[in-house]
């Protein structure tokens, strides 16, 4: 690179607002690999697959998740006396969206990191096999 | 309130940040080291700079303030500002990574290789930085005001002066370490007093936070009235000091408010006994401690709708905030960029149990802010209140600080990022010197709108930013990533169709007064329609227009999501 090829300019400043995109995308990464070449149809399939599998999970997280959250203003809506329950000296209201739901997020998203890096781990198993 | 304390902490968080930022400057390096050294942060410093930035006003005063005013349905705020990190690690945070991006716009550029979307992109990105730096600096005029009794202006513009000494010198950006600081800066300061708080609640008798009495003076109290304010006394109760109270003035003891409502104007100074109902801004609704404690108590006309259009704004519109997104880059690639997340949101979880329980303590102990319409200064006003002598001034004194320390940190991302925008997109102009042009600007925007700015609470203002992202940048973001469909047309009409009105109805609210019309709250919480809107569009116009799905979407989809683990140089290792 060139900044690192002349060391005495480094008193100059340049301004960093973007990434060298440009440099990143004449660069065909994946063309190593013969089945991930974009050529290949093979490829192709594999990606698609991948693509589809990591969808469906942060959907699914995201559905548990947020359709669990969603029901709760439904709920004390629909059952007011919900609201007046006390757990622990707390209004169940304040224990459940002042507490509780954090370590459930954080739990959820654990989760899915740990199937996300799975998958890609069976995905790179699979097109490197010789 | 006495103020010395709180000044020299808000001075000495200034000035840090301004020190900081200079000897940054000093030992900043050549442009390869900035992104060589974007490759060896790891993930736990990775995640509190983030924290660091994200918690911003609106976290730092403004959900304990909501919270105090309206009860437990703003703990979606706090709890919406979490999961919308969730979203982002589960359908955002490895592929864009792995895009390269450091900005939306470059996303928008990566993904479609269209000048037209990109430009698109960027302006709804400074739409919406301008729409959340406004709080910000509302957020820091408050805190001044409330420390030193200065006009709500000048904590503004010191706020706008430091930040833009700083990012025009450089400093900030490039320092993860700073930003890692903040976060834990900001949770010391609102957890060492929250427990000293709690220790004096436990002296004082435990008193029950949702006792069936509407909200007494704890003791008696000087309530000073700076502007003219609308209150509504749920019993009557005699009062005495000096001011005009419906039109007549009164000088002395003895001044009975009558059940109902009642104008005080501006300069008012009226002494309230201990143990009398406290009387509250019209705009709050009438509760008792117990009613307050329980969902749905709001007073909002439709509180069902209010909650969920909250709900999918924050949910959805945290990866849409462009300074968000620039902080992803630091990771070295797409699988740290998912543990960082994972950690952000423990992160986040811990600081965000704090805030209720200023909310809960107030009704007690400063019920007077909900006479004054000043909720967002609970944070700031407890610990000297509750807490007698120098323990509760230097308590208050570290709170203020970690205010100013939050206004900083979330106004200075957000800045560099807008002044990124403005430069590259906007000026067109190059170089060191575009950007600090750019900086100027990016900050004079928002600071020239807190002065049309009635006094809308802090949250509610970022909840609009929120929803104006939620409809625009993330379909763009969402739909880019994981559909193939796209096309160059659907992208710019989705953007536009959800950004657009989500824009205009912010910008309505926080201009005009639309009170108490049946589509106010349409018109506040836009994000339920206009999301769906953009969602939508950005879809269909797609189907409608295969042609224009731009070139080499296969070879994207494959840079996105391909794992890192492939044993490959892949497009994080060259940055």
């Amino acid at each position: 690179m060139s900044e690192r090829a002349e060391p005495r300019r480094a008193a100059q400043r340049v301004v960093v607002t973007s990434p060298r995109t440009h440099s990143a995308r004449t660069h065909r990464p994946y063309a190593a690999i013969p089945v991930m070449d974009e050529q290949s149809e093979l490829g192709a399939l594999y990606m698609r697959s991948l693509i589809k599998a990591q969808r469906r999970l942060g959907l699914l997280v995201c559905a548990v998740v947020c359709g669990g959250l969603a029901l709760l203003p439904l709920l004390f809506t629909l059952a007011p006396s919900l609201g007046g329950q006390r757990v622990l000296g707390l209004h169940l209201p304040w224990v459940l969206l002042g507490v509780l739901v954090f370590p459930v997020v954080v739990l959820a998203g654990w989760f899915y990191v740990r199937q996300a890096e799975r998958g890609e781990r069976e995905f790179a198993d699979l097109v490197e096999r010789p | 309130m006495s103020n010395t304390w709180g000044v020299a902490a808000v001075l000495v968080v200034a000035l840090g940040t301004v020190l900081i930022g200079t000897y940054g400057l000093r030992v900043s390096r050549t442009t390869s080291d900035f992104y060589v050294a974007s490759r060896t942060v790891s993930p736990w410093w990775n995640a509190s700079a983030i924290g660091g930035e994200y918690l911003s006003a609106a976290s730092f005063v403004g959900v304990a303030g909501l919270i105090f005013a309206r009860g437990p349905d703003m703990l979606w705020f706090p709890v919406g500002y979490t999961v919308g990190y969730l979203v982002l690690l589960t359908m955002v945070a490895a592929p864009l990574r792995r895009s390269g991006a450091y900005t939306l716009p470059d996303f928008a550029e990566a993904r479609f290789a269209s000048r037209s979307v990109r430009a698109v992109a960027s302006m709804i990105a400074l739409g919406i930085g301008w729409l959340y730096l406004l709080p910000q600096f509302q957020g820091a005029g408050l805190t001044l005001h409330t420390v030193t009794g200065a006009p709500t202006w000048v904590g503004a513009l010191v706020v706008a002066v430091v930040v833009t000494a700083n990012v025009m010198a450089g400093g900030m950006r490039s320092i993860t370490f700073v930003q890692a600081f903040q976060y834990w800066l900001k949770l010391t300061a609102i957890a060492v007093p929250a427990a000293f708080l709690l220790l004096a609640w436990k002296a004082h008798g435990t008193v029950d936070l949702t006792g069936p009495q509407l909200p007494v003076f704890h003791e008696q109290t000087t309530v000073t009235f700076e502007n003219t304010t609308t209150v509504t006394a749920e019993r009557e109760v005699v009062v005495s000091g000096s001011g005009v109270v419906d039109g007549q003035r009164h000088d002395g003891p003895g001044l009975m408010m009558t059940q109902g409502g009642h104008t005080i104007e501006a300069g008012s100074r009226l002494d309230f006994p201990a143990g009398a109902a406290v009387p509250h801004v019209s705009t709050i609704a009438s509760n008792t401690n117990a009613s307050w404690a329980l969902p749905m108590s709001s007073g909002e006309r439709f509180p069902l709708y209010a909650v969920y259009s909250l709900m999918i704004a924050t949910f959805l519109g945290t990866m849409g905030l462009p300074h968000v997104i620039v902080r992803f880059y630091t990771n070295p690639n797409g699988r740290a960029a998912r543990r960082t997340t994972l950690i952000v949101l423990g992160l986040l979880g811990v600081f965000y149990l704090l805030p209720p329980l200023y909310g809960a303590l107030g009704r007690i102990y400063t019920p007077e802010l909900l006479m004054t319409g000043n909720t967002d200064a609970v944070v700031l006003v407890l610990p000297s209140r509750m807490i007698d002598g120098l323990g509760g001034q230097l308590l208050g004194a570290l709170v203020a600080g970690g205010a100013f320390a939050a206004f900083l940190s979330t106004s200075s991302g957000l800045m560099v990022s807008l002044a990124g925008v403005l430069s590259q997109d906007v000026l067109r102009l190059g170089g060191v010197r575009g950007f600090r042009m750019s900086t100027v600007l990016a900050v004079l925007v928002p600071l020239g709108m807190t002065l049309l700015v009635s006094g809308m609470p802090v949250a509610d203002m970022v909840g609009l930013a929120f929803a104006v992202a939620a409809s625009s940048l993330c379909p763009l973001l969402l739909l880019g990533i994981w559909s193939t469909r796209i096309t160059t047309a659907g992208a710019v009409a989705g953007m536009i169709a959800g950004g657009g009105p989500a824009l205009l109805a912010g910008l309505v609210t926080i201009l005009a007064d639309t009170g108490d019309s049946w589509y106010h709250v349409l018109l506040a919480r836009p994000a339920a329609w206009t999301v769906p809107l953009g969602f939508a569009v950005m879809y269909v116009v797609s189907l409608l227009t295969p042609r224009r799905r731009p070139a080499g979407t296969n070879q994207v989809m494959v840079r996105l999501h391909a794992p890192e683990n492939l044993g490959l140089e892949s497009s994080e290792d060259r940055a």
